[in-house]
């Protein structure tokens, strides 16, 4: 443990915090250690966090990944950039249109390719509405969390009608393959259009009444407010990115700092919240899923005509020699595809920069201090996907 | 019935009303746990158990099966007997404090004048029960479960005494028969609005309610078993039908719990318009707040522990006392 940390210990404990392991002295306070996970209900997937307790107070909780890892990036150094494209979609299982938009979005800055407008256009209606679809399960999750279970059906419900729009142009329900080097796997039909539209009318209600019945609730706003509060400087300090960095007060979106696609057409307002509680993070991700329904209706008006893909994709994938990068915002922050090529067909190294694993590196400063039950919300209000964590 | 049989040997009438009370809290345990899976499902759009028999209603007793059929587990080094003990140390408690419970006129199966006490007497067992359990478990969820439910027991035991405090100052009497003799006539003889004896007497209500939900471990105060961060609390450890007998249990506290409210404040056997015989009364209203317990739990969200003790200390006892004060002054006036 370094200086600094024991010492902000100390200041929120009134004692020196213990480390793992270390037999507490006779005078000292009793720590005792719960494995939470790798399975338990609270982790959503199989990270396991080892909490030093004290009582029900967190001294220190040790998050341990890796019961998940999959190699990616090694495999990505393996094989073809066409074949490592399935890949990207089940890295962060909930968000894969954006997961595949940064890796195609990669390949083509490799090769120079223009993607047809039309193909662009399309890209960043399936993102908002995979952005969407992610939120919500967040949204039902996080609430499973507080110990609400209803809302996560609810959710599930509207989540399902993206779900059947999606399936209706690329077959897939979760793990999309539907953006390819150089456009789309094909093109959308009248049905996913006014299919959309219709959702677009049927959800803004639904986030109406989601406000009233959930974000109104007097025991849901009492176990948020002033709950976990991360800093502006602490999420420098991790490289905490998307709804976290914004839930304390900074404007950091990649669509908007870092312009991808066809995103600068769109007008959108990046919700931010100063209070960096968890309260601050959950009301950006509600207000990020109406500004999405903004971007999708915008996107739906303005699609233009033409193919959806580009004219002279070669045969034989072969990135010039050099290093590419290419950063979208996922539904959990910046995600990042790194490519370095040496003129093969097989990439020298694939680095996949994901949100979650530096949102969840914050976690154990964070939690400090915490009782269990807050520290719980707190990791809830994180959105923890962990195959994005271990990868 | 009943005045047939009570010309009869006391004993043989006891024992008929001891068997009917375990078959009605064992077949009231089993549908309310079909209840509350089916009015969870419509409260969640969804259509809940359909496919054991008609509208899943054999899903209870496949449940039950599936329980006794499998072995009750018991870890190493767990106190065995405790652990064994737990379980029916929760439900006898309910069963025998539902015997003063009058349910018709004349269908109590013991009439006696000190039934409030005594079941304030035997409700604290149950909080016993679920510490040991947790203790017994030898498992850190299970001991953090069980310190949580004493602490909020303590809590809650307070203003429901109070409560019901305010109420025998009222009836002057601790007999629950005579209680709900008290409360014949119209329904606003009901002590729920009986604002001349308890100027306060729907905020009493509302106290004895929380309270009930609070002690019986029920959302939004189910600390004991917040699942999502001690993963069953108490009962993680419990397997097959010892899990089951605690589940049961919860649905006898929760029948207790209403039956009392519906005595102490809903007029009990009471017909508010005059007709048909009072247990069909009784069921309805006891059944209306077992419904409304239910409705409670899937929709909102779990409490934060120091939430659940601020409520008590700081809203709840002060309240009671003021109430209890305050009829107190009435009485003597």
């Amino acid at each position: 443990m370094i200086a600094g940390e024991s010492k902000l210990a100390a200041e929120v404990l009134g004692a020196r915090a213990p480390q793992v392991g270390e037999v507490p002295s006779a005078s000292g306070r009793e720590t005792f250690v719960i494995n939470l996970g790798p399975q338990h209900p609270a982790t959503h997937g199989v990270l396991r966090v080892k909490l030093e307790m004290d009582g029900e107070y967190v001294v220190r909780a040790e998050p341990v990944c890796g019961y998940i890892h999959r190699m990616h990036e090694k495999m990505g150094e393996n094989r073809t950039y066409a074949q490592f494209l399935p890949n990207t979609s089940r890295i962060d299982y909930l968000s894969a249109m954006t997961y595949t938009h940064a890796f195609v979005g990669a390949v083509e800055r490799g090769l120079k390719l223009q993607v047809p407008p039309r193909a662009e256009y399309i890209r960043v209606i399936t993102s908002e509405l995979n952005r969407i679809s992610s939120h919500l399960v967040w949204w039902g999750a996080f609430l499973l969390d507080l110990g609400g279970f209803t809302p996560l059906l609810y959710a599930f419900d509207d989540r399902e009608l993206i779900l059947d729009l999606l399936e209706g142009i690329c077959g897939a329900r979760l793990t999309y393959c539907y953006y390819r080097i150089g456009g789309l796997y094909n093109d959308v039909d009248d049905t996913f259009i006014e299919g959309t539209r219709a959702f677009i009318a049927h959800f803004r209600p639904r986030l109406k009444m989601y406000r009233q019945l959930v974000t109104e609730n007097v025991i849901f706003r009492k176990r948020l407010l002033g709950i976990g509060p991360i800093s502006a400087e602490m999420c420098r300090r991790y490289g905490a990115t998307g709804p976290v960095i914004r839930g304390s007060g900074v404007a950091y979106d990649v669509r908007r700092l870092e312009p991808y696609s066809v995103y600068p057409q769109f007008d959108f307002e990046i919700p931010t919240f100063s209070e960096s509680d968890s309260m601050a993070r959950y009301l950006v991700r509600m207000e990020e899923m109406a500004q999405s329904l903004r971007i999708i209706e915008q996107a739906l008006d303005k699609l233009p005509a033409g193919p959806v893909m580009a004219e002279k994709v070669p045969r034989v994938l072969k990135l010039p020699a050099g290093d590419y990068c290419y950063a979208v915002e996922a539904a959990r922050g910046r995600f990042m595809v790194r490519l370095v090529s040496d003129n093969k067909e097989i990439p020298y190294r694939v680095k996949l920069r994901t949100p979650c694993l530096s949102n969840l590196s914050l976690y154990e400063e964070a939690s400090r201090g915490m009782l269990l039950p807050d520290a719980l919300a707190l990791m809830g209000s994180l959105d923890l996907v962990i195959p994005d964590i271990d990868r | 019935m009943m005045n047939y049989l009570s010309l009869h040997s006391e004993p043989l009438r006891l024992v008929l009303f001891l068997a009917g009370l375990m078959a009605f809290v064992g077949l009231n345990a089993a549908y309310l746990v079909w209840v509350e899976r089916k009015g969870a499902g419509r409260f969640q759009r969804r259509p809940g158990p359909t496919e054991a028999g008609p509208a899943g209603l054999l899903q209870p007793i496949a449940d039950a099966l599936k329980l006794l059929s499998k072995q009750l587990i018991v870890p190493d080094g767990v106190d065995r007997t405790l652990f064994r003990v737990a379980p029916l140390l929760m439900m006898s408690p309910a069963m025998i404090s539902l015997a003063v419970i009058p349910w018709g006129q004349s269908l109590a199966a013991r009439n006696i004048n000190l039934g409030l006490l005594m079941i304030f007497a035997f409700g604290s067992i149950n909080v016993m029960a679920i510490m040991l359990g947790g203790w017994s478990s030898r498992n850190k969820y299970a001991i953090i479960s069980a310190a949580r439910v004493v602490s909020q027991n303590v809590a809650y035991e307070i203003p429901v005494l109070l409560v019901v405090i305010t109420t025998i100052l009222v009836t002057g009497t601790m007999n629950l028969n005579e209680i709900v003799a008290n409360q014949a006539g119209p329904f606003w003889k009901w002590y729920i609005f009986r604002w001349d004896l308890n100027p306060l007497a729907p905020v009493t209500f509302l106290i004895f309610y929380i309270c009930m939900l609070a002690e019986t471990n029920r959302a939004p105060f189910d600390m004991a078993e917040a699942e999502s961060e001690l993963v069953a609390g108490a009962y993680t450890e419990y397997s097959g039908m010892g899990f089951g007998v605690f589940f049961m249990a919860e649905y006898a506290n929760i029948l207790l719990g209403c039956s009392l409210a519906t005595v102490l404040f809903l007029g009990g056997w009471q017909s508010p318009i005059g007709i048909l015989p009072g247990v069909f009364w009784f069921l309805i209203k006891l059944y209306f707040l077992v419904f409304s317990v239910i409705w409670v739990r899937w929709t909102f969200p779990r409490t934060q522990f120091y939430g659940l003790l601020n409520l008590s200390w700081k809203i709840l006892i002060p309240v009671s006392l003021f109430t209890l004060i305050l009829s107190s002054a009435l009485v003597k006036l």
